[in-house]
C-alpha cells in the first residue's frame, strides 16, 4: 500500500517564544512495497513524522493517505498499521505467544478468527521470526534481539497495510543489530510490506532502505536512493551526516587555492574565500607533491584495523586534522610510521557553498 | 579496617536498643489489648462480642469499608490514569490536591463536612427539605471515610504508572485494541500489585478511622457507632473488658492487613528474582 504524506506540519507548545517547530510542512510519497529509511540526528523530527503517520500523534495540518484511503482523521486503532518500538514495548506480563496473539484476540467478535486459526497463525509468525520454541516464555526471559523479533511478529500478526519502525535496532548491540538488519531485509523481500523506519545510523539507513529520507530541523534535506545519496548529496548537511569529512578552507586566486604553505589547483572556481570538503577515502598519499597539489602533512595516528588503514594527518595549514583511509598495500609501500611526512593528493573535492553542489577533480583537470 | 560505629559492642547495643524499644512500644500494647480483652475468660469475651451494640458497630464498620473501598478504587485508578497519561493545565495542582486528606487533620475534615451537610450547613437546608439525612447517619460516615482514604490508591499508582510509561498501551492501540481492552489486558495487570496494596491500606484506614467519623456520627449507640467509636464509648462507660474486646477485633484486622501486605511484598520480591 502506498503512503502519501502532504503538507504535514507540527508545532509543540503554546504560541510564543517557547514553542518549537517539530516539522516544517513535509511532503513525501512512498510507493507500494517500498522500504524507506528516515535518517537524521536527534531532534530532526523523524520520530514525530513516523508517529504522525501511525496516528499516535496528530499533525497540525496536512493530510495522509494510505493508497486511496484518507487516514488523516482515522484513529490509530483503525489505521491498520504495525508499529515496532525502540524498546520493544512487549506486554511484560504475557507470554510470547499471547503477545503475538494480542491483536488477533482484540478483534471484535465477528471478525475474530477461531482459536484454532489464531493458534496456527501465531505459530506461523513465531516460526517466521524463528522463536517457536519460545512461545511460552515471558519477554524478560528473552534477549533484546529476541524481544524485538517478537515485537515484529506481533506487529505483523494483523497483516498491516504499512509497517512502521521507530529506531528498531537502536537498543541492541552492534552484532545483533547487523543480524537483525539482514533478517528484516529478507523478510521485506519475502512479504513486500510497505515500510517506514526511523534511524540515526547512516549505515543502517543506507543498507536497508530502497530510498533514504534525510531530515534535519523538521525539514527534509534529501530523498534519494542510498547510492545517489552518497554520491550526489544535495547539500553540505547531507554530505556531512553521511560520513566522515575533511575540510579545506583557503583563498582562491587564478584557480589555485592557497592555505598557509599548502596549495592545490581548483579548476573552475572563482577567486575568493572557499570551503572544500572531501571524504577520507578520497585522499591518497605520496612522497612527492604533484604539480597540481602541494599539501604537506604529517601522520599523527595509525589504526590498521579492517580492510583499510585509517590515518590521522596533521599540518600547520589545517585547523583540525584530516582523516584518511588507504589500502594496506599502499600503507606498506609508503612505509608509513607515525611522524612520517607525506603529501596528500585529493582525488575529488566537493563544494557546497555555491547554489549547486559541485564536485571537482583536481588531478585530471588541466 | 573497622567502619565508624561498626565495633561489635556498639552494634550489639544499637540492635538491642532497637529491639527493646520495638517490643516496648509496638508489641507490648498489642499483647495488652488481647490480654485485657480475655481478662475475664473466653465466655465473657464471647458475650461481649455478641452484645447488640457491638454487633451493630461491626455491621456498620463493614458497610463503610464495603462502600469506601470500591468507590476509592475507581476514583484512585481514574485519577492516576488522568495524571499520568494526559497533560492538561492544572495537572500539577491536581496532584497536590490529592494529598489534602493526608495533610489535614481528620477532625477538621469531619467539621468541614458538618459545615456543608449539617442542618445549619450550606446544603443542610436543601437536604432537610428533601428529607435526606447525611449527617449523624451512615451516609455521612461513608462520605468522610471516603475523603480521608481517597489518596491511598492514587498515591500508590501514580509513581508506578509514571515509571512504566505508556509504550505498552501505545503498542496495544496500534494493534487495534479498544480503550477498555487496553485497560483490562495491559494496564491493569501491570498495576495489579500496587492496586491491591492500595486497597489494603484504604481498607485498614476505612475500618479504623476515628477522628472524622466521630464528628459526623453523633454517637448514636447501635446506629451510628463504628467499631472505633464503640471502643471509645464502652471505655467511657467503664466497661474495660468490653472496650478491649472491640479493640481486639480492630487489632486482629490490623494484623491481617499487615500479613496480607507482607505476603504481597514477598510475592513481588519473588517475582523480581524469578525474571
Amino acid at each position: 500500500m502506498s503512503i502519501r504524506i502532504a503538507r504535514i506540519d507540527k508545532t509543540y507548545g503554546a504560541k510564543g517564544p517557547g514553542q518549537t517547530r517539530a516539522l516544517e510542512p513535509i511532503d513525501l510519497d512512498i510507493h507500494d512495497g517500498e522500504l524507506i529509511g528516515l535518517l537524521g540526528p536527534s531532534g530532526s523530527g523523524k520520530t514525530t513524522l513516523l508517529r504522525i503517520v501511525a496516528g499516535l500523534e496528530q499533525a497540525d495540518s496536512g493530510s495522509i493517505h494510505f493508497g486511496e484511503r484518507d487516514v488523516t482523521r482515522v484513529h490509530v486503532r483503525d489505521r491498520r498499521i504495525g508499529f515496532v518500538f525502540q524498546h520493544y514495548a512487549l506486554f511484560r506480563h504475557m507470554s510470547v505467544y499471547d503477545n503475538v496473539a494480542f491483536g488477533l484476540n482484540a478483534l471484535p467478535r465477528r471478525e475474530r478468527p477461531s482459536t484454532e486459526e489464531i493458534r496456527s497463525r501465531v505459530m506461523q509468525l513465531l516460526e517466521m521470526v524463528r522463536l517457536q520454541a519460545f512461545a511460552k516464555r515471558f519477554p524478560a526471559q528473552l534477549s533484546g534481539g529476541q524481544q524485538q523479533r517478537v515485537a515484529l511478529a506481533r506487529a505483523l500478526a494483523l497483516k498491516p497495510d504499512v509497517l512502521l519502525l521507530d529506531e528498531p535496532f537502536g537498543a541492541l548491540d552492534a552484532k545483533v543489530r547487523q543480524e537483525l538488519r539482514r533478517w528484516l531485509r529478507h523478510l521485506h523481500e519475502e512479504l513486500h510490506f510497505t515500510s517506514l523506519f526511523v534511524t540515526h545510523d547512516q549505515e543502517e539507513a543506507l543498507e536497508l532502505s530502497d530510498r533514504v529520507v534525510v531530515m534535519s530541523n523538521g525539514r527534509i534535506e534529501q530523498i534519494a536512493t542510498p547510492d545517489t545519496l552518497y554520491r550526489q548529496p544535495a547539500n553540505r548537511f547531507v554530505f556531512e551526516f553521511l560520513g566522515d569529512i575533511n575540510r579545506l578552507e583557503g583563498d582562491v586566486e587564478r584557480e589555485v587555492l592557497t592555505c598557509g604553505n599548502a596549495r592545490i589547483a581548483v579548476p573552475g572556481i572563482a577567486s575568493g574565500r572557499h570551503e572544500l570538503l572531501l571524504r577520507p577515502h578520497e585522499i591518497s598519499l605520496a612522497t612527492q607533491a604533484s604539480d597540481r597539489a602541494h599539501l604537506p602533512v604529517t601522520v599523527s595516528a595509525i589504526v590498521p584495523v579492517g580492510a583499510e588503514v585509517r590515518l590521522e594527518l596533521e599540518a600547520d595549514w589545517l585547523g583540525e586534522p584530516w582523516l584518511a583511509t588507504i589500502g594496506h598495500e599502499a600503507f606498506e609501500r609508503l612505509d608509513i610510521t607515525r611522524g612520517k611526512r607525506l603529501f596528500a593528493l585529493p582525488s575529488q573535492l566537493h563544494r557546497f557553498d555555491a547554489a549547486q553542489p559541485t564536485t571537482l577533480i583536481p588531478a585530471t583537470a588541466s | 579496617m573497622v567502619r565508624i560505629g561498626d565495633a561489635p559492642g556498639v552494634r550489639r547495643l544499637l540492635i538491642g536498643t532497637a529491639l527493646a524499644l520495638s517490643a516496648l512500644f509496638l508489641l507490648l500494647p498489642l499483647v495488652a489489648i488481647f490480654a485485657q480483652a480475655l481478662m475475664s475468660g473466653l465466655d465473657v469475651y464471647w458475650q461481649n462480642l455478641r452484645d447488640e451494640y457491638t454487633l451493630a458497630a461491626i455491621g456498620l464498620t463493614l458497610l463503610v469499608a464495603l462502600l469506601t473501598v470500591p468507590i476509592n478504587l475507581i476514583f484512585g485508578v481514574f485519577l492516576a490514569w488522568l495524571v499520568t497519561r494526559f497533560d492538561f493545565p492544572g495537572r500539577r495542582l491536581l496532584q497536590t490536591l490529592i494529598d489534602i486528606p493526608f495533610a489535614v487533620s481528620p477532625v477538621v475534615a469531619g467539621l468541614v463536612y458538618l459545615l456543608l451537610y449539617g442542618r445549619n450547613g450550606w446544603l443542610g437546608g436543601w437536604l432537610d427539605a428533601h428529607d435526606i439525612q447525611i449527617m449523624f447517619a451512615w451516609p455521612g460516615i461513608v462520605l468522610v471515610t471516603i475523603f480521608v482514604t481517597c489518596p491511598f490508591i492514587a498515591r500508590e499508582l501514580i509513581p508506578l504508572m509514571q515509571a512504566q510509561g505508556s509504550r505498552e498501551e501505545e503498542a496495544a492501540v496500534t494493534l487495534g485494541a479498544s480503550g477498555w481492552t487496553i485497560f483490562r489486558r495491559v494496564t491493569l495487570p501491570k498495576i495489579r500489585h500496587a492496586l491491591l496494596y492500595g486497597v489494603i491500606l484504604t481498607n485498614a484506614r476505612a475500618v479504623g478511622e476515628f477522628g472524622a467519623v466521630s464528628v459526623v456520627a453523633g454517637a448514636i449507640r447501635g446506629e451510628t457507632n463504628t467499631l472505633p467509636l464503640q471502643v471509645e464509648q464502652l471505655y467511657q462507660d467503664y466497661n474495660t473488658v468490653g472496650a478491649f474486646t472491640s479493640a481486639s477485633l480492630l487489632a486482629l484486622l490490623a494484623l491481617l492487613t499487615l500479613a496480607a501486605k507482607a505476603a504481597l511484598e514477598w510475592r513481588a520480591a519473588r517475582r523480581e528474582t524469578a525474571t
